[in-house]
C-alpha cells in the first residue's frame, strides 16, 4: 500500500510542477523585438553625430520610449492571438520582473546624467537591461534568459571598453541582439 | 491545482462508505508519462505549440508527434495546423472531454492516496 500511495504522490508532483513550467509567459513579442531592434540601430545612428552629451542622451531617451511603445503593442497583440492573459500570474511575474531594474534604471540614468557622467551610460543600460531580462526570463520561454545573459556580458564589456565605443555597444545589444533573439522567438515561439 | 470540472473527493481521509468503494482502473491514455505531462502542461495553459510543448518536455519530435497523436485519437486533445509566416506551426488544446479525463485522473490519484493513508 505504500508502494502505491509513493506512486500515487510521485504523479502529483509531476503534474503540477508540469503545470508551473507550462505556465510560463509565452506572449514576449519576437516580431516586436525584431522592431525594436531596427529603431535601436537607427537611433545608434543618430546619436553618434549629435555634438554633445545633452542632445546624445536625448536621442536614446526618445529610443527608449519608442522601443517601450513598441513592446508593449506587440506583447498586447501577441497576448490577444494566442488567447493568453497579459493580467494572469506567468504575465503579471513577468511584467514586475521586467520592469523593476528598469525602473533603477531611469532613476540612474537621471542621477548620472546631471552629474555629467553620460559615458558610462551605455554599458549601464545594456546591464540593467539585461537582468531585467534575465530576471524575467526565468516566467518565460527559454531564448528570452540567454537573451539578458547576452545583454549583461555585452554591458560589463562595455564597461570594460573605451566609452568612444558606447554607440557601437547600444547598436549591438539593443540593435543586434534583439533582433536576433527576436528572429529566434518568431519562428519558435509564434511571432 | 486547476483541474477544471472537478467531482473530487476530500483532500484528506475518505469516509468509511466511500473507502470501501472499489477504486477504477485509471485512464490508461493519460497514465502513461508523456501523455500525463502534454495534459498537464495544456491544463495550465490554454493553447501551446509543437516546438513549446519539445521544450518544455524535452523530448523529441518523434516521441511527441506519436503521444499527441494518441491524445488527439481518445478526443482528450485538439490540433490546429497552421503558418507563423513561412513556418508551418502546429498548436494544440485540450478539449472539453480531455479536461474532464485529466480532472478524473487526478481525482482517482488522490482516492489512492486517501485509501493507503487508511
Amino acid at each position: 500500500m505504500h508502494a502505491i500511495r509513493a506512486h500515487a504522490e510521485e504523479h502529483i508532483r509531476y503534474i503540477r510542477d508540469t503545470m508551473e513550467r507550462a505556465s510560463s509567459f509565452t506572449a514576449v513579442p519576437g516580431l516586436g523585438g525584431i522592431l525594436m531592434g531596427s529603431t535601436a540601430l537607427g537611433a545608434a545612428a543618430i546619436a553618434s553625430r549629435q555634438p554633445d552629451p545633452s542632445r546624445w542622451l536625448a536621442v536614446w531617451l526618445a529610443e527608449a520610449v519608442v522601443a517601450v511603445a513598441i513592446g508593449a503593442l506587440a506583447m498586447a497583440r501577441k497576448a490577444r492571438r494566442t488567447r493568453s492573459d497579459l493580467f494572469s500570474g506567468p504575465a503579471r511575474r513577468f511584467l514586475l520582473t521586467l520592469t523593476a531594474p528598469l525602473g533603477a534604471g531611469a532613476v540612474l540614468t537621471l542621477v548620472l546624467a546631471r552629474s555629467g557622467q553620460t559615458a558610462i551610460l551605455p554599458g549601464l543600460w545594456l546591464l540593467l537591461y539585461g537582468t531585467a531580462v534575465v530576471s524575467a526570463g526565468a516566467t518565460s520561454v527559454r531564448p528570452v534568459l540567454a537573451m539578458g545573459a547576452c545583454f549583461m556580458l555585452l554591458g560589463a564589456a562595455a564597461f570594460a571598453s573605451p566609452s568612444a565605443w558606447g554607440d557601437g555597444y547600444l547598436a549591438a545589444g539593443f540593435g543586434g541582439i534583439q533582433i536576433a533573439f527576436g528572429a529566434v522567438i518568431a519562428r519558435s515561439h509564434g511571432g | 491545482m486547476k483541474t477544471g470540472t472537478k467531482t473530487r473527493p476530500a483532500a484528506g481521509r475518505p469516509s468509511p462508505a466511500r473507502a470501501n468503494e472499489p477504486l477504477p482502473a485509471l485512464d490508461r491514455v493519460i497514465h502513461e508519462r508523456l501523455r500525463l505531462a502534454i495534459v498537464s502542461a495544456l491544463a495550465a495553459s490554454p493553447s501551446l505549440t509543437f516546438n513549446e510543448l519539445k521544450d518544455l518536455l524535452g523530448t523529441s519530435d518523434g516521441n511527441l508527434s506519436v503521444h499527441a497523436r494518441r491524445l488527439e485519437e481518445a478526443g482528450y486533445v485538439s490540433c490546429e495546423k497552421g503558418f507563423s509566416g513561412r513556418v508551418p506551426r502546429t498548436a494544440y488544446r485540450l478539449t472539453a472531454a480531455g479536461r474532464r479525463a485529466f480532472a478524473r485522473y487526478v481525482d482517482h490519484l488522490e482516492a489512492l492516496i486517501a485509501h493507503a493513508r487508511r
